[in-house]
């Protein structure tokens, strides 16, 4: 029972961090309506500027704050240098454009940082809370900020009028630009939101994953699932799809079917339960006029 | 009479040393050698999933400089040309025919992988191109009777597997084992080792495998999994970052089996200070080369020689990372068989000597440990010592195993 | 009468240099292999092999509109179906063509039945999940028989046939073109007619070609089948080319090469697959040589110069470009 619990509490730790990344994913497609591929390879980046900034004797926070922030103008700059020539090409040309932003800044940090793993601290405690030893303070902590940009992230889109005129520019860029809306800037925003959150998905996952430049690659997909099972235009369901897909995929290879499969079917099952619910599980479903 | 008797074995000893001095002097070259170069080449993942590996390649490429900026070999620059496949077996094909058909080279140095050194095994041998000093620990490459082109270098992955499994029935003869291992066939090939080195008794003292992949952000489920298993001697079979974690997982859960750690990964710098030195006192692991980050090697002269060597030919790299170690090591053995050659360097010549190393030392191998090889004897190292970790430094343990 | 002649002499004005054309690329074609290396004509005959995948993915993606981030899952059963049969069953290696194309096939159509409920992000996941998949299956220790597992299986390179006096590089260079040559053909009669409209048709306007009388379950059904199928052939002979099958060759790095070289040759056509398949041999290759350190980010900057120049593909910037040619030829000769 003891393990099966300790299964489900790791899980619902790598299903934060997956989690973190899919709220990225979710923020930039509400803001553009595209899935932006290169994102955890900007967050891996940012994770590494934040390390540089640490290793240069900046104190946690301090450095935390500036690499959100600095995320945060590259994030729009990259929108409104990079993307902005092809915004109006095909969508799979613009995939293309993703791809291509993912493997430069990939090799960028293996260039720069060589390959050998780092560590990156937590601002968490490290000594484990007495008696409960299923999850480390910082699995709590990395949870807790999830939720808490999950929760800022909801408010900003519901409540604000930023937000919803960048649901608008999103969702219907000719109406929203008659009704005064400077589209433009509104998907730059998104994008720098977007990376701001990347980063601190990316500083909330390093020090469990140890930093790498490979050590967003396998997360990506995960949260590619997650923010899809839930729905990509429900952060709240990207955070639940976190969680699920994490859980999913330790039971499964504890106990349905071993190591070897467990992604295998992990994604089978995430693929079924699309097919029965194709807009996700929180997702609304598009009644489209013809 | 006399003078004649002396003259006339003169003038022959004269005559055949006259005749014979051409031959001294006789140069033979193979592919891509002329008198002030030798161009030599290598497959190495730069990128993709095993980029990690592309340090081994960049520590080649620093090596190769600083004998070039000291006269070369013999008076002549070594060019290597590495490139990248990308751990892919087609791109490794394609990159290594490009080599062999349009560089030139003489041999292939140290490519990195398994199945992308699989994916030109008979290709090169077909070709009779040395594919000398392979990087990976995997058993085939020291088969001269069907691939007489091809030598490894480092101690296999099974033999390590079976120092392990009689260190295991020596002392812990009563254990249940736990494995974690990488799904590839570098974990495979561990585990074969230690499943033959545990006989009869594997099937009784192995009560839990677990395997992961390299795409996978976290072991940390395995981990729960394995301690759950009630295992309480645990092979580790993983790649540094993984590594790192598991050992650090395995600690945060109250986990505290024997733990033996395959030597990719024992590296005190890259591996066991991120996962915590306190978390990785008394584990286990073999070793046939100097741990950079180890204080006990820091005033040896070997280590002196290779941290200067860090610091002006590869000064972006991690000192304490063991893959520049290796990667030296490595080179240092090319650099003998290349010195070796004179100026026969015909790829026959190059197999030929790369197949009668005789004790050779290097700065950076254990001391006492030599490289080694025959002409029915492809393994140049073969012999490993166990080491326990104290918290600071790697304690060697028992004698040096192998041959 | 002269309405007649000059619509001949116009056909024949028209067939005139396209048929040139034709016969000249096929002179060029068949002359490469004898005056290039033996490396280069491999290299070659990989952008033929690439050039049959990409052409499956531009019949899914591109005509019919559904997206593929998995056709790296029906190379890879392809390469295996022929490394198996050659390895095990001592199968001749021009009959795991078929055996392979049959395998996938069914399997393509198998897989494009569930995903007829999907569109558009969701059957990305779909195929995502396809392509990630197949490594792991690859490397399942129970199969491990079969596929030789982790190690991968080494296939033994087919000489030429009736003792030609040709090397086993330029032999698998001409199979390899004829195979192209007839799949193409194949695809190009299927494109341009009533398939192919129906094709397209479903993907600008699913519900109005519905009501046209498109079945279009049976039709997108049957694409991910014929598409599965390409890709399949292509890798048992990319199998037979590179000697060597291993599971990790077939990552989901693979797949996204593909989606890439359609997209930058062209997806919605057909010789963009040739174009695709170059770029994605060649340009790794020149970014190496431009960066040592970086050369990914090299390639990353040509993915990013190519979508700006010419977004919807090679092929596409070849016709404006030729269209802008012709408007001034014309307005210089008016």
């Amino acid at each position: 029972m003891s393990t099966f619990l300790a299964q489900v509490f790791s899980g619902l730790v790598t299903g934060g961090v997956y989690a973190s990344l899919a709220l990225a994913l979710v923020m930039i497609y509400q803001a553009t309506h595209h899935v932006n591929f290169a994102q955890g390879e900007m967050a891996m980046f940012s994770t590494y500027l934040a390390w540089s900034l640490i290793h240069a004797g900046l104190p946690y926070w301090l450095a935390f704050a500036l690499t959100v922030l600095i995320s945060f103008v590259g994030g729009v700059v990259i929108e409104r240098v990079i993307i902005r020539p092809v915004e109006n090409a095909p969508v799979l040309s613009v995939v293309v454009v993703f791809i291509g932003l993912l493997v430069i800044f990939n090799s960028l940090a293996g260039w720069i940082y060589t390959y050998t793993i780092k560590s990156f601290p937590s601002p968490f405690p490290s000594q484990p809370l007495s008696g409960f030893e299923y999850i480390s303070p910082h699995g709590i902590g990395a949870i807790c900020v999830t939720l808490f940009v999950l929760v800022l992230l909801y408010a900003f889109f519901r409540f604000t009028p930023l937000g919803l005129a960048m649901r608008a520019a999103a969702q219907s860029p000719a109406s929203a630009r008659l009704v005064g809306i400077r589209v433009g800037w509104m998907l730059a925003l998104g994008w720098g939101l977007a990376a701001a959150i990347g980063a601190v998905a990316g500083m909330m996952v390093a020090p469990i994953v140890y930093l790498d430049p490979n050590m967003m690659s396998g997360v990506l997909l995960y949260a590619f699932a997650a923010a899809l099972l839930g729905g990509i235009d429900s952060p709240g369901g990207a955070v639940v799809g976190g969680f699920i897909v994490g859980v999913l995929e330790n039971l499964v290879g504890a106990y349905v079917i071993g190591n070897d499969l467990k992604l295998s079917l992990a994604l089978v099952l995430i693929v079924g339960v699309l097919v029965v619910k194709p807009a996700g599980l929180f997702g609304r479903t598009l009644v489209t006029r013809v | 009479m006399k003078l004649k008797q002396i003259i006339t074995p003169a003038a022959l000893a004269i005559g055949v040393v006259l005749a014979s001095a051409p031959a001294f002097a006789a140069k033979h070259y193979g592919p891509g050698v002329t008198d002030s170069e030798i161009k030599i080449g290598q497959c190495m993942p730069y990128s993709g999933p095993a980029s990690a590996y592309g340090e081994f390649g960049k520590a080649h490429e620093a090596y190769f400089k600083m004998i070039n900026d000291h006269g070369g070999i013999n008076g002549r620059k070594v060019d290597l040309i590495s490139l990248d496949d990308g751990y892919s077996p087609p791109k490794t094909v394609e990159q290594t025919r490009k080599l062999v058909e349009q560089d030139n080279v003489l041999l292939i140095f140290g490519s990195l992988g398994t199945p992308t050194n699989s994916a030109v095994h008979k290709y090169l041998n077909a070709k009779k191109v040395p594919q000398l000093f392979v990087a990976t620990g995997a058993t085939k490459w020291g088969d001269p009777k069907h691939f007489p082109w091809t030598m490894g270098w480092q101690p296999s992955y099974q033999q390590e597997g079976r120092i392990y499994a009689a260190d295991i029935l020596k002392n812990h003869p009563h254990a249940k084992i736990g494995v974690l291992y990488q799904n590839d066939d570098y974990g495979k090939d561990y585990l074969k080792g230690l499943v033959d080195g545990l006989g009869a008794k594997a099937k009784t003292m192995i009560v839990k495998e677990v395997s992961y992949e390299t795409s996978e952000p976290t072991i940390d489920s395995q981990i729960v999994a394995l301690k759950g298993s009630g295992a309480d001697v645990f092979v580790n079979i993983t790649t540094p970052k993984f590594a790192a974690q598991a050992i650090r997982q395995a600690y945060d859960i109250g986990w505290k089996p024997v733990q033996y750690l395959n030597n990719v990964s024992n590296s005190i710098g890259a591996v066991l200070k991120p996962a915590g030195l306190e978390k990785s006192v008394g584990i286990i692991s073999s070793t046939y080369y100097k741990d950079a980050a180890d204080p006990q090697w820091a005033n040896d002269p070997g280590m002196i020689k290779f941290k200067e060597w860090m610091k002006k030919y590869l000064p972006n790299g991690d000192p304490s990372d063991n893959f520049n170690v290796i990667g030296y090591a490595q080179a240092e053995t090319m650099e003998h068989v290349l010195k070796a050659c004179g100026n026969d360097l015909t790829r026959a010549n190059i197999m030929k000597q790369a197949a009668h190393i005789k004790n050779l030392e290097l700065g950076l191998l254990l001391p006492g440990l030599k490289v080694n090889t025959t002409p029915t004897d492809f393994f140049p190292l073969g012999q490993l010592q166990l080491e326990k970790f104290d918290g600071k430094e790697w304690k060697l343990i028992g004698s040096v195993m192998g041959k | 009468m002269k309405t007649e002649t000059t619509a001949s002499a116009a056909k024949a004005k028209f067939l005139g240099p396209r048929l040139a054309g034709w016969v000249a690329l096929a002179i060029v074609a068949c002359a490469l292999p004898f005056l290039v290396s033996g490396y280069h004509t491999f290299q070659l005959t990989l952008v033929l092999v690439y050039s049959i995948a990409l052409l499956g993915l531009n019949m899914l993606t591109g005509y019919n509109g559904q997206i593929s981030l998995g056709h790296g899952a029906f190379y890879a059963l392809g390469a295996y179906t022929a490394a198996i049969l050659m390895n095990s069953l001592d199968v001749p290696y021009w009959a795991t063509l078929p055996a392979s194309a049959a395998i996938c096939l069914v399997a393509g159509f198998l897989f494009g039945l569930p995903a007829l409920r999907l569109e558009g992000l969701y059957l990305a996941l779909a195929t995502f999940a396809l392509g990630v998949t197949m490594p792991p299956l690859l490397k399942y220790r129970h199969f491990d028989a079969l596929t030789g597992g982790s190690q991968g299986i080494v296939i033994i390179k087919p000489d030429p046939p009736f003792g030609l006096p040709i090397s086993q590089d330029q032999w698998l260079y001409f199979f390899t073109l004829v195979i192209v040559v007839a799949l193409f053909a194949l695809a190009r009669n299927l494109l341009r007619g009533r398939v192919g409209r129906a094709l397209v048709a479903i993907r600008d306007h699913p519900v109005a070609a519905e009501a046209m009388g498109v079945n279009s379950a049976m039709y997108k059904s049957m694409t991910f089948g014929v598409s599965a199928m390409y890709t399949g052939i292509a890798g048992a002979l990319g199998a037979i080319a590179v000697q060597f099958v291993a599971p990790d060759s077939f990552d989901i790095f693979l797949s996204i090469s593909f989606l890439v070289g359609s997209v930058i040759g062209g997806i919605s056509s057909i010789a963009g697959a040739v174009f695709g398949g170059a770029f994605i041999v060649f340009v790794p290759n020149i970014a190496n040589q431009i960066s040592k350190a970086a050369p990914w980010a090299i390639y990353g900057v040509f993915l990013i110069g190519f979508m700006y120049l010419m977004p919807g593909g090679i092929v596409a910037f070849l016709h404006i470009a030729a269209e802008r040619i012709k408007r001034r030829m014309r307005k210089s000769s008016s």
